[in-house]
Parts: structure tokens; sequence; C-alpha cells
């Protein structure tokens, strides 16, 4: 007879604990680091693309300890710096601005992205725990319903902080909300089409049984025409998602609530120090949790072809009895591993963007959100529907 | 009349904006390549690399004094580059040389001499007006320092600056 389950493996308490790990890991572990390192490689980027160096000095100041040089490491203690140099400024609070929203507004801004990946699968399994916080059924709903919410840190910024850019900037905010949230929710209908699940894990898995949806072929079947003919629809899906989602995430050429040339920084011009650290911070998360998003919709979330997942039994023959843990372990971390260099891949992408395109004007940017991408969006799901029945 | 801009009558591709896009993601993508690799020409690394190499012959750098070939201080004091200083940065308090000195016959040399470097416009007018060429604009450039009394230089400082300079003024020779 099998011993009775220890309290940690009651499956609620399992749940529980494991949840808390999971989101602890993402909070500390994988988002908080990528927003500095992107914080530090838009920098970065941005400087090599217009023939600059960026920054370069600060790095471990090994000349304290005696050594004759510091090491620079290519400038990579900026991402330490620049967070530290944020978290002692003065929090600075104008006298005329609306105190309870100004305190509110940036919490509101960094918190749904955070949210947004609670749903986003990073990875198969560990140890036989599934890599996703909350694997829910409604997945890309709750992603559209909470990344919704975003919008108004931005505009109680703006309006809270009683002055003339921020106002500007969080009215453009919300008419950018409006331009381009049905195209985005609209744009992923396909998928759902074809997938037949909302849930993103079930999605991934799909993906891995019949390739990226991407890619006009699939990895284990090839090219067959009904992949092809699909492939179409799915290419105008991706397109129309990826613009949205550059809106949504309020990134060049959308950043028309920030705007630094017109709107002085728009709606975070009166926040100092931990303020516009968090709208920092929720910026650049929602990047991360848009690229996530992006990632398992399109780009075959955690897999890698011929990659097998956490639930695998074989690691180059070096499985045995003793060590039978070892390739759940070993290929978890790899899908782990795959999941985030894929995304900084899509945030690379973000970078490169911001820094070729110029910004579109705000009626620009509703007549491409309400005449073209919302037509092109509900048009695609008609055809995505009709190629699916005329498959059957 | 008002001035009617035509505008250009553009394509379906050029109406997508999407080939434009992707033409501009290449061109910065070339840019960030030729610069990761290197091939691009970047800024000087400032305190690692510095201009003194490239610095021309006329250049005008930091105010200094020099001494001949003699080590006598060519200055004597006559007090015109403290006049003609535009900021007003030079001080001098002349004194007399005593009779038993070797140079007795200059008469005159400078007992303090401060060139007050957060004034100093670098005009160079103090070498142009000077008329025993004892002051010269050299080549120093990045003079700081913490505290204001530090940007002063003093006589000393400024005869370390500037040290030795044969020229042809050489009117107090012995030989004359």
């Amino acid at each position: 007879m099998a011993p009775p389950p220890s309290f940690l493996q009651q499956p609620v308490v399992f749940l529980v604990w494991t949840s808390l790990l999971k989101t602890l890991f993402v909070l500390f572990g994988a988002v908080l680091p990528i927003v500095s390192l992107s914080v530090f490689s838009e920098r970065k980027v941005s400087a090599f693309i217009q023939d600059r160096v960026g920054p370069n000095r600060v790095g471990l100041p090994t000349s304290l300890l005696g050594f004759r040089k510091d090491l620079r490491l290519a400038g990579l203690g900026q991402m330490i710096a620049d967070p530290i140099k944020l978290l002692l400024k003065e929090n600075f609070i104008p006298a005329s601005v609306n105190k309870f929203y100004f305190y509110i507004a940036p919490k509101l801004t960094m918190i749904p992205p955070l949210l947004v990946l609670a749903v986003v699968p990073f990875g198969s399994t560990f140890l036989g725990v599934p890599m996703v916080i909350a694997n829910i059924n409604v997945g890309i709903l709750y992603v559209f319903a909470v990344s919704s919410l975003g919008v108004y840190g931005i505009v109680l910024a703006g309006w809270a902080s009683n002055s003339k850019y921020p106002f500007l900037g969080g009215i453009r905010s919300s008419s950018q909300m409006i331009s381009y949230e049905l195209a985005l929710g609209l744009s992923v209908v396909p998928i759902f089409l074809v997938c037949g699940t909302l849930n993103l894990s079930d999605i991934v898995q799909w993906q891995i049984k019949h390739g990226w949806l991407i890619l006009p072929f699939s990895f284990t079947e090839g090219f067959s025409l009904s992949r092809l003919v699909l492939w179409g629809t799915m290419m105008i899906s991706f397109i129309v998602f990826v613009v949205s989602m550059f809106a949504e995430t309020n990134r060049t050429p959308f950043d028309l609530p920030e705007a630094e040339q017109e709107l002085v920084g728009g709606y975070h011009t009166e926040y100092s120090s931990m303020g516009f650290a968090l709208f920092f911070l929720g910026e650049y998360a929602a990047m991360i949790a848009g690229s996530g998003v992006i990632v398992t919709l399109f780009l075959g979330g955690w897999s890698l072809p011929f990659i097998p997942d956490g639930s695998s039994h074989w690691l180059f023959g070096l499985e045995s009895h003793v060590w039978s843990w070892l390739p759940g372990v070993f290929w978890g971390l790899v899908n782990i591993t795959v999941f985030f260099l894929k995304v900084s891949v899509i945030l690379f992408v973000f970078i490169w963007v911001r820094w070729t395109v110029p910004r579109f004007r705000y009626d620009q940017l509703m007549k491409l959100g309400w005449i073209w991408f919302f037509e092109i969006a509900l048009v695609n799901i008609f055809l995505a529907a009709l190629t699916l029945v005329y498959l059957e | 009349m008002a001035l009617v801009v035509q505008r250009p009558k553009l394509n379906i591709a050029e109406r997508m904006y999407l080939p434009a896009l992707l033409a501009g993601l290449a061109l910065t993508f070339k840019h960030l390549k030729n610069t990761i690799l290197g091939r691009t020409h970047v800024t000087m690394q400032y305190p690692e690399e510095r201009w003194d190499s490239h610095l021309p012959e006329w250049y005008r750098g930091a105010p200094t004094l020099v001494a001949d070939e003699w080590g006598r201080e060519r200055c004597v004091a006559c007090q015109l580059c403290e006049f003609i200083c535009p900021p007003r940065a030079i001080t001098i308090h002349p004194e007399e040389i005593p009779s038993t000195d070797k140079w007795a016959k200059v008469e005159k040399r400078p007992k303090e001499f401060e060139i007050d470097m957060i004034r100093c416009i670098y005009c160079g007018l103090c070498e142009e007006v000077c008329p025993e060429q004892a002051i010269f604009l050299r080549k120093d450039y990045s003079i700081t320092g913490y505290t204001r009394a530090e940007m002063k230089h003093n006589k000393a400082k400024l005869y370390e600056m500037g040290g030795l300079k044969t020229g042809v003024v050489n009117k107090w020779n012995e030989k004359k």
C-alpha cells in the first residue's frame, strides 16, 4: 500500500505552492531581469543603429578591490545602475495633482502586463509540473481583458497630473485604444478556428503537432496544400496582430501617448523616481507579455522542432533508473530557455522597429485601425472559415 | 495666392507602407551590423584616446609662462597681458630684481603671476601682446579642479607647465 501523500503533495496544497514558486520565478527570475536587460539593449541597439557606441562604461568596479583596471563588461553594469538611480531619486509630487489617482496610476499601468504573463505557458513541464501559472481555458480572452486595463493607468496619470502634456497623452492613449483593440481581438479569431481552442497551452500543443502557425509547413508532416492555403490567412492575422501589439504596448510607431518630442514624455511628464520607474517597468513588461503572446500564438511557444518536452525520458543515453528525473529537468530547462529566447527575438524586433519608423499621427492611426485593420481582420475570419470548411 | 503642393501619386505598394517599412528595417539593420562588426567610424573614446597627437601647431590651449635658454624667466612684469586680457583673468604683482642678481639689468619681474582658468577664454591676446615672448598658449586643454582655488594657476604652476622655450628674443643676452 502506498504511503499517504504528505501535506505538500495534497493536490490543492501542491497547486498553491508550485504556483507561488512559478509566480516568483516569472516575476523576479524572468520579467525584472529581462526588463532591465531590454532597457539596456534598447540603448545599445539604438546606439548601434545610429552609428554610436552607446553605454559602455559601467561595469564591475574592480579597481576598488585593488585591481589595476575596472571591468567594463561592455557596459552591462548599466542594467543595475539605471534602476538604482531611479530608486534613489526624490519622489517629487507636484502640488496641483490629484494625489490619490496620481499614486495609483503607475501601479495600474504596471500590474496588467504582469497579470497577462500568468496564462502564457513559458515552458513544457519541469519535474512534472506544467510551466504555466494559470492554465485556464479562456486563455487569450483573459489576455485581452486584462491587457486593455493598462490604458486606465495611462489615462488616470494624464488626468491626475493636472498638466497639459500629460493630459494630451492620456487623451491620445484612449483614442488609440479604441482604434486598435477591435483589430487586435479579431485578428486572432482565425487561430481559434484552426486550433479549436482558446487555451494557450493547447494552442502550443497543436503547433507542436501541426507546425508553427506562421510557417506554411509542418515539421512532422511536411508540406501540404491545406497548410499552404491556411498560411495566407495566418500571415494576415500575424501582421495585423503584431501591428496592433505595437499599438497596445505604446511602442513606436504608435507611441502617441508618450511622444517625447511633442508631449515631453506625455502621461509620465510629472512623474519622477519610482513612479516613473513603474511606468517604465509597465511599458517593458507589456512588451514582454506581448512578445510572449505573439510567440505562443504564432511561433510555437516553448517548442522547437525535434526537441522533446519535459515529459521525455530520453537524454542522449544518459538516462537510467537512478537518474530518472534528469531528462525531465534537462528538457524542461531547455524548453524554458527556448521560450525566453524567442521572446527576446521579438523584443529585439520591437526595439529595431522603434529606431526605424517615424511616429504616426493619431488620425492616421485611427484610419489604420478603423478603415484597414478592422476590415482586414473581419474578412480574414471569413476567409479562414471558408478555407476550413472547404478543407473539410 | 496660396501655393498648392502637388502630392505625388503613390502606387499600391507605396500606399501599403509595408515595403517602405521593410526597406527601412533593412537599412537600420545594415547600420547595426556594421557598427557591431566595427566597420563604422565611431566617436573617439575620450579619456583613453585623446586629441593630443592630432592637435595643430597653432592650437590655443592653456596660457603658460616660459623661461629662456639660460633659465631666466622671460616675463618682465610689464603687465600688458593683464591690461589686454578681455575677461581679466590675469593678475600680476611685480617686484624689483635685487641688484645682486645676475639679471639685475632687467630690473623687473613678477613676484606673483596668477591666471584664473575659470575666467580664461583661451583667446591668445596675452601671447600676442607680450613684447618679451614670455607667455605662450600651450596644448593643455582639460584644465580641471575640485575648487576655485585649484583653478587659479600661480607662477610656479605656470612655469612648470610652460617649461623652456628658446626663441628670437635675446636682448638681455650677456653678449650684447
